[in-house]
């Protein structure tokens, strides 16, 4: 028994000393939570169809570069444009990356079902609720607006480490990550929609996609356009990009390099493919880009074109023409 | 007596009465005391169980075959827990080989072999801190120091080193415990045998210690098996749809390790991605899977009761 027992042993200390990295081939994603589900669907049917095994992380779009820019990952999805030092780490790690457009999502402000007064809010109304300033002073709905009622305003919003609250905080206030504090921030979009649907006096924005789901405990309200219209989200009006400003692109960046391996060429190849694509965002409720995008897309992985149009920091009122006009 | 009025008790009927009173008084705090007692017990048990009835009734329905069986899906009705479970437990593996041998070890030293004095002291006093600290610092400790520092990736070698760490100070308290625990009269009656301190050790302590120290070896397994920040720290995968390599193979040498150096997601960050999800269906799963996260931990702590029974009458007979 003994001996059984220390020969089990040995055999168990020796063969873990013999741990062998075999090398098996994987495509390693990470990044957004909002792209997430995109990388999620692209990566199941890749690998049903190729057998390729592919992984996708979740470290949100500031710790996906991070990661991305270490050259630890092949692709990182991201829910706003790669920023400046970010920029600058890719660059001194020697990561070259193709940045590739790959839906349109759009940030929703929402309210109680029960609250009758905020219908269409102007940008500049939505700039004073969120801006630094209001911190402390702006804290009743009718400081907003004169014929709004007298009645506190209670605020929900994306946690501050992602993507989506880098873009709001930039479509309204012209500067990335830059708000007031006081309000209830969640990386998690249900948190905003239990907290909203059970306040007749909340306020919130989230992802589109969590509008879409709980329309029956939300009201999204409008945005008066600079022509004067009210635009409300949807997927219409953030594909023809009447909705703004709070329509953004998500995109995917790819590892330059990584794409001599044959299966990150393949899976970069799959994402590009309209055929996949459409269906792919569509059904996990995004909007997704024209065919034009994916062939554009395809292009730009051909000719290896690397780096970031958008300079280091969000642009507002990118619509899928511009992304198209990208060269 | 006949001198004594109405109005003046004697002394000895005045502290009677007190002492009456005293008891009486006593009686009614403990009364009050136990109701207290019982109030917060019920209200503390019908939250967990208001809780825990919740998570059954919302996912036990969606607990099959298939979503024991199938990977994680965009589609929340093909979804399921395979990669995640499997996870699950081939971290606790490691975990237990790498916390319950060191930690056994170091309770047994700590108690049996150190000279007592300021150096173990401090050790004392460090290994109890470390039980109360927070996970997510072992997750940091471990992001820098085993996935960078010493390059071994995202591993499940990683995360149940991480884990076992986070787990030491529980197993080498539980197992000081035990030792402390035994009667003296056995120990000295080896020693009186003429046993020396490794016979006494190897064929008295550690017996008589077992139940114990499994106890809290599972106890500390239990909590890992939860743990979320520090695995998500150290970077385990969300979506992952293959499973590492086999433990067990027909080949030589029969087992293999291969499976320590793959990525891998566990039940908790699996439970986290889905609650997050829009859609309704997805919660549901996530409900599923933590009844299965809590009938894991349920049958760990099982299995703890039944060996500590076990060994308690093998002990004794």
């Amino acid at each position: 028994m003994t001996t059984y027992r220390s020969i089990l042993t040995v055999s168990i200390l020796s063969a873990t000393l013999a741990v062998a990295a075999a090398a098996r081939e994987v495509i390693s994603i990470d990044g957004s939570s909002t792209v997430f589900p995109i990388s999620e669907a692209f990566a199941e049917e890749f690998q049903i169809e190729t057998r390729t095994r592919v992984t996708v992380g979740l470290s949100g779009t500031g710790g996906g570069f991070k990661k991305f820019c270490r050259g630890e990952t092949d692709f990182t999805g991201a829910s706003r444009p790669i920023r400046k030092g970010e920029l600058e780490e890719c660059r001194e790690n020697g990561v070259e990356f193709i940045e590739l457009p790959i839906a349109m999502d759009a940030l929703a402000n929402v309210v109680h079902p029960d609250n009758d007064w905020a219908q269409c809010m102007t940008v500049d109304e939505l700039r004073r609720m969120w801006e630094p300033e209001a911190q402390g002073t702006i804290t009743n709905w009718n400081q907003i607006r004169d014929t709004f009622p007298d009645a506190p305003l209670r605020l929900f919003g994306a946690g501050v480490d992602s993507g989506t609250y880098d873009y709001y905080t930039f479509a309204l206030t012209g500067v990335e990550h830059y708000s007031r504090g006081d309000f209830t921030a969640t990386e998690d979009d249900n948190v905003t929609v239990q907290g909203v649907s059970s306040d007749r006096n909340a306020f919130g924005f989230l992802g589109l996609a969590y509008l879409d789901e709980n329309r029956s405990r939300l009201r999204a309200v409008t945005i008066r356009q600079e022509d004067g219209s009210c635009v409300g989200p949807s997927v219409e009006t953030a594909r023809d990009g009447s909705y703004q400003p709070l329509s953004r692109p998500l995109f995917m960046y790819v590892n330059a390099s990584a794409l001599d391996r044959p299966a990150v060429q393949a899976y970069a190849d799959y994402m590009m493919d309209p055929e996949n694509g459409v269906f792919l965002v569509e059904e996990v409720g995004y909007v997704p880009l024209p065919e034009e995008a994916f062939e554009m897309g395809r292009a730009k992985i051909k000719a290896r074109k690397t780096g970031s149009y958008f300079d280091g920091g969000s642009e507002v009122g990118v619509m899928i023409e511009d992304l198209l006009a990208i060269e | 007596m006949a001198f004594t009025s109405s109005g003046n008790l004697s002394s000895a009927e005045m502290s009677t009465r007190d002492a009456i009173g005293a008891v009486n008084r006593a009686k009614r705090i403990d009364k009050i005391f136990a109701v207290g007692g019982i109030l917060v017990m019920v209200i503390a048990m019908g939250l967990l169980f208001a809780l825990i009835g919740d998570l059954v009734v919302r996912g036990l329905g969606r607990i099959d075959y298939d979503f024991l069986t199938s990977f994680p899906s965009r589609r929340a009705e093909r979804a399921g827990i395979l990669s995640a479970w499997v996870g699950s437990i081939l971290v606790m593996l490691t975990t237990a080989f790498l916390a319950i041998p060191v930690g056994v070890a170091a309770g047994l030293y700590l108690e049996e072999y150190a000279r007592k004095g300021w150096l173990s002291n401090i050790i004392e006093i460090n290994v109890s801190n470390l039980a109360g600290v927070p996970s997510i610092i072992y997750g940091l400790l471990a992001l820098g120091l085993f996935v960078y520092g010493l390059d071994l990736g995202k591993t499940i070698l990683v995360a149940g080193m991480t884990l076992g760490l986070l787990i030491l100070p529980i197993v080498i308290v539980s197992t000081r415990e035990a030792v402390r625990a035994i009667p003296r009269v056995i120990k000295e009656g080896a020693y009186g045998l003429g046993a020396d301190q490794w016979q006494v050790m190897w064929h008295y302590i550690i017996p008589a210690a077992r139940p114990g120290i499994l106890t809290g070896a599972i106890v500390g397994l239990s909590r890992a098996i939860g743990e979320t920040a520090p695995i998500i720290t150290i970077g385990a995968l969300t979506f992952i749809a293959f499973l590492p390599p086999a433990p067990v193979s027909g080949d030589f040498p029969f087992i293999n390790f291969d499976w320590l150096t793959d990525g891998f997601t566990v039940l908790p960050i699996q439970m986290f991605n889905w609650i997050s999800r829009p859609q309704a269906d997805f919660h549901v799963n996530a409900a599923a899977t933590g009844v299965v996260l809590m009938a894991l931990t349920l049958s760990l702590n099982g299995i703890a009761i039944w060996i500590r029974y076990r060994l308690r009458r093998e002990h004794h007979n």
